[in-house]
């Protein structure tokens, strides 16, 4: 039995159905981390006193950017499988999935630095923020990950019977991981500037 | 009529890990009917522990351990271990599976014209995320601690101190991702897989509930699963979100860092609670409206204005959480928001009230079971409703908050509200699911019992909660000379409570049995107008045999002229 517009967009509604549910997760994922940073900011400006422990600006500003630059590595994959360029398709994704790993790498980084100094989610609220808030994220990246490795191997050969399709859920992943970069400047902000 | 063959998948396949919308609906309802049937038999122990305080519960005091009940005598601990999950089973594991997962898929993808809901395979991991956390809450009452112990709304810090509730978060995020992807799938699917003709406004009222329902689910979840993360934090890591600084437990200082505000629980967990009121109640009242419309044999009045006022109601839904929280002292000009936005949202459902009393108005109405209980449905409903005004308000809210007032106030909402329309369903739609039509006598007899049991076992609380009676008090309020009168009533409340019990079995005799004996019955036994009585009863999987066309509106009843007195959806027009 064959559903309806996985691959081609319903006419009337201009969507296809992978992408409409993208996007409806994306606003679940809003609320999501709107609610934990909403946390944040209630518990931060309720405090009496706000004992902040140091964090490590140059290690995230570093992560920042490899970020920002697998975002664009994903809309180069997105725009080579469109136009139909497979092997720089291959190329561009797996570099997004490298850069992904290496921000995982300088993240986990971070984390053993505070643990090593006995920095730990129970010491103050600042850090039990930080380490939960990073944490959803650095499990989403993870997520995005996986789909990723996913496309890059057993998912790939869809690309060979309908390309079209591949090229539908090439565009989703990049939407959430445009996402993902979206929320990490967040958190940047929030919590290592602010 | 014999369903059409579909290929040879295997029994596995077919009725275990299916993808087939109809038998992922009725797994779904029938483990939403086994957790309701459970979370009742666990309100009908407290209701003894109620009646007869500190006295053993006879036959099965036994069997509940000497952890639980040592000689048969209820401990408080346990006492607030059954209070905890009975709510919990009630919403997260009957109601919202049976009305969302239960009818929004089995009835929903028939009623628009679709083959299978979007996403097939995410709509069987939704049941089987479910089933786990299902069962993870279940499992909890067995390890060593108990089950969660600090109600249904989990407040910390008792939450955090407390045994049991490990597993409750646990399940509790569980739940919540099977119902983002069910949520996902509904809004996909009604958006994106209605057959052609069947335009926004020719949408049966109960797609519309489940629309609105699944956006809901979408966007008041996710900020629980933060909070039920932030508190599994604070009881895995040792943090303090929830926990305010200086807390004492037992004369020992807990040794944690403080700052944190157990009232930013409050919030984020009614930020969910509350829209979830309407995700218990909307479903309901889409069945209520079909069953209505079918049963009066005319169209629905006012079918724009019904679909106007739910769309607004689920808006509205997610602004008036606080109105839970009147009793934090929480400031007049926040009480006052929350008090403006809680009115106004009575108005879009009392719309919706007035549209299916209205509608019986000039019907001839036939008074089959299901028609029994929708109508029922309405004047319960409304009590539920009527009541909950003086607790939508601050200054009458705060000395009834923690009263049985409170108790009485949404059970029956939820109770011969919901509940009542969830057995409508059932009985509509039983045919469609099997081919067989369900018994009407018993029906008879299990619609008389439930109503009059319900309302002894509820209207008392009215009484009770005035009276000052607190709630959540596990020997019913006995050291208090206050409620000295009241106590009488525990008992009639307990009586009723068991009699409900026994006023349930011609159902699942009822159930069961016209599964081999009811009458068979062919496409359209209702002479129904809506899209899924095309379908072969059973539809087989892809549902119809060639994809349905929409030609008019959902109600068309008693036309003017027209041969019979329905005029199905899928009747092209006469040339």
């Amino acid at each position: 039995m064959e559903i309806p517009y996985t691959v081609e967009a319903r006419p009337d509604t201009g969507w296809t159905n992978g992408k409409l549910a993208m996007w409806l997760f994306l606003a679940s994922e809003v609320m999501l981390f709107g609610a934990l940073f909403s946390s944040y900011v209630i518990l931060r400006a309720g405090a009496t006193d706000w004992p902040r422990e140091s964090l490590n600006v140059g290690a995230a500003s570093v992560n920042t950017l490899l970020l920002l630059a697998s975002s664009l590595m994903i809309s180069k994959a997105r725009a080579a499988a469109t136009g139909g360029d497979w092997p720089s398709h291959r190329r561009w994704l797996w570099t997004t999935v490298v850069l992904g790993f290496v921000f995982l790498g300088i993240k986990s980084f971070e984390y053993s630095e505070h643990l090593a100094h006995g920095e730990y989610p129970s010491n103050s609220t600042f850090l039990a923020v930080y380490f939960t808030l990073t944490g959803f994220h650095a499990l989403h990246i993870v997520g995005g990950l996986l789909v990723m490795l996913y496309l890059l191997g057993p998912g790939a050969r869809l690309y060979t019977r309908n390309p079209r399709h591949f090229v539908n859920r090439v565009e989703c992943t990049a939407l959430y991981w445009h996402f993902v970069d979206v929320i990490w400047l967040c958190l940047f902000t929030l919590l290592y500037l602010v | 009529m014999t369903a059409p063959v579909h290929g040879s998948a295997s029994f596995w396949r077919t009725y275990v890990f299916s993808q087939d919308h109809k038998v992922v609906g009725i797994q779904y309802a029938v483990t939403g009917l086994l957790f309701l049937l459970l979370g009742f038999t666990l309100m009908m122990i407290m209701r003894w522990q109620l009646a007869y305080p500190l006295r053993p519960i006879p036959i099965i005091g036994g069997w509940l351990g000497s952890a639980n009940a040592p000689g048969g005598i209820m401990l408080p601990e346990f006492y607030n271990q059954l209070g905890a999950m009975h709510g919990t089973i009630m919403v997260f594991l009957g109601v919202v599976p049976l009305a969302v997962g239960g009818f929004g898929n089995f009835v929903m993808p028939l009623q628009i014209g679709a083959s299978d809901m979007a996403f097939p395979k995410m709509n069987m991991a939704s049941y089987w995320v479910y089933l786990c956390g299902g069962l993870i809450m279940v499992a909890s009452f067995f390890v060593t601690g108990g089950a969660a112990q600090s109600g249904w709304t989990s407040y910390p810090p008792l939450a955090v101190i407390a045994p049991g509730q490990t597993l409750w978060l646990i399940g509790m995020v569980l739940l919540i991702t099977s119902s983002l992807l069910g949520s996902i799938n509904t809004i996909v699917t009604v958006v994106q897989l209605r057959a052609p003709g069947l335009t926004w406004m020719r949408l049966p009222f109960f797609v519309w509930a489940q629309f609105v329902t699944a956006f809901l689910l979408l966007l008041a979840f996710p900020p629980l699963e933060a909070a039920g993360a932030l508190q599994l934090m604070d009881r895995l890591a040792g943090t303090s979100f929830f926990m305010p600084s200086g807390l004492v437990v037992t004369g020992q200082p807990l040794p944690i860092s403080g700052g944190g505000n157990p009232l930013l629980w409050q919030h984020l967990f009614w930020f969910l609670a509350h829209p979830e009121v309407y995700v218990l109640i909307l479903p309901a009242m889409g069945i209520v409206a079909e069953v209505i419309a079918n049963n009066t044999r005319k169209p629905l009045w006012g079918y724009r204005a019904l679909v106007y006022a739910v769309g607004f109601l689920g808006f509205m839904s997610m602004t008036v959480w606080a109105h839970h929280m009147y009793m934090t002292g929480m400031g007049t000009t926040m009480s006052t928001f929350f008090q403006i936005t809680t009115m106004v949202i009575s108005i879009p459902s009392v719309v919706i009230l007035t549209v299916l009393m209205l509608s019986l108005w000039g019907g001839s109405i036939r008074f089959t079971t299901p028609m029994l209980f929708a109508l029922a449905f309405l004047p319960m409903f409304g009590l539920g409703g009527l009541t909950g005004l003086p607790l939508g308000l601050a200054p009458t809210d705060i000395p009834l908050h923690d009263t049985y007032y409170v108790i009485g106030h949404f059970h029956y909402v939820v109770a011969p509200g919901t509940i009542f329309a969830l057995f409508a369903g059932i009985y509509y739609w039983f045919p469609k699911a099997t081919g067989r039509m369900m018994h009407e006598g018993l029906g008879r007899i299990h619609f008389w019992g439930s109503l009059i049991c319900m309302n002894i076992v509820f209207m008392p609380m009215f009484i009770q909660g005035l009276g000052g009676m607190n709630r959540r008090l596990y020997d019913g309020g006995l050291q208090y000379a206050h409620n000295a009168p009241l106590l009488k009533w525990h008992v009639v409340i307990a009586m009723a409570a068991w009699t409900l019990g026994l006023f349930q079995l011609p159902f699942i005799a009822n159930f069961f049995g016209s599964l081999k004996w009811g009458t068979p019955v062919d496409r359209n036994p209702w002479h129904a107008t809506t899209l899924e009585w095309l379908a072969p009863s059973p539809p087989g999987h892809g549902n119809f045999q060639t994809i349905p066309t929409a030609y008019r509106g959902p109600y068309e009843y008693s036309v003017p002229g027209a041969a019979t007195d329905f005029t199905p959806q899928f009747e092209p027009d006469a040339q």
